[in-house]
């Protein structure tokens, strides 16, 4: 009876955490393009006001159009999102909920509802407003979505490197608001997660204008938006590696197991290489198929070629299963290589040279997408390092698994994913037929104005009827 | 001060989280009803019905966010107990928001030929959300009871909170729109205005009859006489609002606005009436505010920044409506 009953919430478990990773990874594909692309917005439509160069406004209304598509999925999924912790992880409220609650609360009353508010005069509102009024929408709603992304990575790093909280009776309770917010990995977690978004933007942009330009489209604005990206990525780029650098440095004195797992070192020791590659073996706790670079990792970590690291063998049954956070791990730095390769090269030859050689194009439209895999990754490194915990050293994940019978999470589970896989596949496909849309649309009028470039754009898209007479 | 000593925390929040509802149900409650009434014969209808709610339903939805999220911040204990019990609802509302909400944007965007897909992928998601979202709220008038009387009584409930939204969404166009279309909301706000007169009627019933507390509350004593207006309030709200729509439209519009004022009137009799049977309890009959109320320091924390933010909120709520203020017209880029 009793073993039943352990297996079953074992299933329980493991099905929720399958739920709630898959869910989280779909929210965050899109607050990542949308945080920065709407500050990115904001730039093309202050460079058409300054300049009145109509090509800037063709940009903003491209751009604008997968902007609103992209959060209407963020804003769905993100409702999602809200009830899991609920749904199926009711020990987490109960253990931290006087932290958690407090920082959620904040985010939906000074971000959700910014964003949602003066969203609506963003888009649809620049023929019933001034542009003034409707500059500052565009200003408010981009604030929104960084503040909405600071409320949370504020309680995302909480979890990972918790401060500021007394335990009474097995809850948490606030000593210090200032210090909970201000944890020790959020100012590091919050740069390098805007970082991310901007760069997710930015080759989001490149790819999708290095494939109109393939395509034929030759009008200014596609180029615009081509070097506006590759120089955007080519400055943020040196900046994501450095703040990268300094919270891999922040999280070795935090979480040393979760480092040990993203260097792949079992055994405590100094002058430990920096692994390329390695297939890491928890059962025989080594790694086989090693390429390494000797003493680098030490000299990372610990700025001396014989620095000494905790291996994963101080931390038998408290460290993060090793494979995933490994190779995550150099799923990301590798793509912020080629990312710094293609941004560097592309601004040289785009920017520079002025010219547009169609194998470079190519890769662009072969990274389009790039930003995404990186900052998954990046976030499975996070996430899956900080196992068994869910708040380090405070709340086990177990403890804090619903009891809901293992059947109904299944059958939410597969709902979910059905759901996500679908949107997903709609939402790439969107994209590129809105590109196609714009080659084929543009093409033969070079001059209009602001007003008669939208109402083209919208005539080819949705039957127009103009409700009022 | 002493926040600990502070115990009317617990009653501002489940103010605060009612209130949210309350403002939920009104607006996204709107927006999911015209979604329900999408009518599948004519493209140019559902253009019009779906511009009328484009620039509002994001921020209509955050208030869901809002009074889940005052649930979970202020009455964790609570929050467990409801959403374990309206696991698979839950799951079920929430892809019906998801359809919903995307379809929105995809439909102006996706090739022309998936267009009535995405159309209908939105009336689907706004009829599972409406249906689902009365079946979770018999669930709770009911304590979640596994029987049969508790699951039928909650079919009947969410076939009454989608007449509920319908008639008002079908307000809302009445309001919004001109010319054939009004014709038709008035329509269907006739016809679901009497829908929801059966529904609150029944859902009133069987509520007096489930529980003794209840009853007693409504019936025992001088309650009686809270009771009388309040029928007679709703008695002529319907029959008013039945009578205008017969005559839809007026000279000059005349009181476009008058079945969505009635609509807001209603609901809002509807949930102070919900709010009186079960005050003080949270989950109804076995757990009251004051059990359920998280640590008042963090409450104490949170209503800080309630009370400057809300007025704000509210502030640019209106300023909103007021910029898309008037008869639908098509929303450009
Ligand atoms: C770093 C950024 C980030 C991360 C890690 C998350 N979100 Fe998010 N979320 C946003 C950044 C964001 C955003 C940029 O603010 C969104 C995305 C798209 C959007 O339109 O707003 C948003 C939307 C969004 C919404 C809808 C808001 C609305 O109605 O306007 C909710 C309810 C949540 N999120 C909740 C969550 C929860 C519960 C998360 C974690 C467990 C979470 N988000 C992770
Ligand atoms: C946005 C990017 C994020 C991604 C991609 C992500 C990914 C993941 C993944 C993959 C897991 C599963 C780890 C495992 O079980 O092995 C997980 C767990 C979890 N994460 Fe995140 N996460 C993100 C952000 C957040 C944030 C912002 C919060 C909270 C504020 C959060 C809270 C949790 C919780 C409660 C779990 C528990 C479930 C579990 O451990 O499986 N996550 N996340
Ligand atoms: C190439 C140099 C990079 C380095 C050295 C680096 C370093 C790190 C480290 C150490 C972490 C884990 C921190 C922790 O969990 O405590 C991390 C997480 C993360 N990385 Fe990177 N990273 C790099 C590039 C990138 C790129 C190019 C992207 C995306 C475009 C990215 C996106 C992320 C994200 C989203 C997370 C999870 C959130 C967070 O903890 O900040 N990283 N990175």
């Amino acid at each position: 009876m009793l073993d039943a009953a352990a297996i079953a919430n074992d299933t329980s478990f493991m099905l929720s955490r399958i739920q709630f990773a898959t869910n989280i990874s779909f929210h965050i594909l899109f607050p990542t393009i949308n945080i920065a692309l709407c500050w990115i917005l904001l730039f093309f439509k202050v460079r058409f006001n300054q300049t009145q160069d109509e090509s800037w406004l063709r940009v903003y209304r491209f751009w604008v159009r997968i902007f609103a598509l992209t959060f209407a999925i963020g804003v769905v999924s993100g409702i999602t999102m809200s009830f899991q912790f609920g749904t199926n992880w009711p020990g987490y409220m109960e253990t931290v909920g006087n932290i958690a609650g407090p920082l959620l609360g904040y985010e939906v009353m000074t971000a959700f509802f910014l964003e949602a508010s003066f969203l609506s005069i963003m888009l649809f509102g620049m023929d019933r407003v001034s542009n003034r009024v409707h500059t500052i929408a565009t200003v408010l709603v981009s604030f929104g979505t960084t503040l909405s992304a600071f409320w949370i990575l504020s309680l995302d790093s909480w979890m990972q490197t918790p401060a500021g909280f007394e335990m009474i009776n097995g809850v948490a309770h606030v000593t210090s608001w200032v210090e909970v917010i201000f944890n020790p990995s959020m100012p590091y977690r919050l740069m390098h997660m805007l970082l991310a978004s901007g760069l997710t933007s930015a080759f989001l942009i490149a790819g999708i204008s290095a494939y109109r330009l393939l395509k034929g489209d030759n009008k200014k604005s596609v180029k615009q938006a081509l070097n506006f990206a590759v120089v955007l990525a080519a400055l943020l780029i040196p900046l994501q590696i450095f703040v990268g650098d300094l919270h891999g440095l922040n999280t070795f004195k935090h979480q040393p197991a979760k480092v040990a797992a993203m260097e792949g070192v079992w055994e405590t020791d100094s002058g430990i290489p920096l692994l390329l590659f390695a297939l890491p073996d928890e059962e025989k706790r080594e790694n086989s198929f090693e390429v390494k670079v000797p003493n680098v990792a030490s000299l990372i970590l610990t700025h001396d070629a014989n620095g000494e690291i905790q291996g994963l063998n101080d931390f038998v049954d408290e460290h993060p299963p090793v494979a995933p956070v490994f190779f995550s791990f150099r799923i990301m730095i590798g793509i912020g290589v080629l990312m710094l390769l293609f941004s560097w090269l592309a601004t040289y030859q785009f920017v520079i040279k002025k010219c547009y050689p169609t194998w470079l194009l190519k890769t662009g439209i072969a990274m389009t997408f790039s930003g995404w895999l990186a900052t998954l990754a990046g976030w499975y490194v996070t996430e899956i390092g900080r196992q068994p915990y869910l708040v380090t050293g405070i709340l086990r994940t177990k403890d804090a698994v619903t009891t809901t019978p293992p059947e109904d999470i299944a059958l939410s589970l597969t709902l979910y994913a059905v759901i996500y896989g679908f949107l997903l596949i709609a939402y790439i496909r969107t994209l590129f037929v809105m590109a196609n849309r714009a080659v084929i649309l543009e093409e033969s009028n070079t001059s209009l104005t602001g007003k008669e470039l939208f109402s083209e754009v919208n005539e080819q898209v949705t039957t127009n009827e103009g409700v009022a007479k | 001060m002493n926040v600990t000593s502070v115990d009317w925390l617990p009653m501002v929040f489940v103010g605060l989280m009612g209130l949210s509802f309350l403002i939920y149900a009104i607006l996204d409650g709107y927006d999911l009803g015209v979604g329900v009434l999408l009518p599948l014969d004519n493209q140019q209808q559902r253009d019009s019905m779906i511009y009328s709610i484009g620039p509002f339903w994001d921020a209509n939805e955050t208030w869901l966010v809002m009074a889940i999220g005052l649930l979970l911040i202020a009455f964790p204990k609570a929050h467990s107990v409801i959403f374990q019990a309206l696991y698979l609802p839950t799951a079920l509302m929430l892809a019906g928001l998801i359809l919903r909400g995307v379809s929105f944007d995809f439909r102006t965007k996706a090739p022309s030929i998936d267009k009535k897909k995405w159309d209908y992928a939105f009336k689907f998601g706004s009829l599972l959300a409406t249906l689902t979202q009365g079946y979770m709220l018999g669930r709770y008038i009911t304590s979640f009871e596994d029987s049969w009387l508790s699951i039928g009584f909650s079919a009947l409930s969410a076939i009454c909170v989608t007449a509920g939204y319908c008639f008002i969404g079908a307000a809302w166009l009445v309001m919004k729109t001109e010319g054939e279309l009004q014709r038709r909301a008035a329509k269907w706000a006739k016809l679901t205005n009497v829908l929801m007169a059966v529904g609150i009627l029944a859902v009133c019933l069987t509520n007096l009859l489930i529980d003794q507390q209840i009853m007693d509350k409504w019936l025992g004593g001088m309650q009686v006489l809270i009771l009388i207006p309040i029928t007679l309030l709703l008695g002529f709200t319907f029959i008013t609002v039945h009578l205008y729509l017969d005559k839809v439209p007026m000279e000059n519009d005349l009181g476009c606005w008058f079945p969505f004022l009635a609509a807001i009137i209603l609901f809002i009799m509807c949930f102070c009436g919900l709010a009186y049977s079960f005050y003080p309890y949270i989950v109804p009959f076995k757990m009251t505010i004051f059990d359920a109320a998280s640590a008042r320091e963090s409450l104490w924390f949170i209503f800080v920044g309630a009370a400057v933010v809300l007025p704000m909120i509210i502030g640019y709520t209106i300023f909103s409506y007021k910029v898309f203020w008037g008869k639908t017209t098509k929303l450009n880029y």
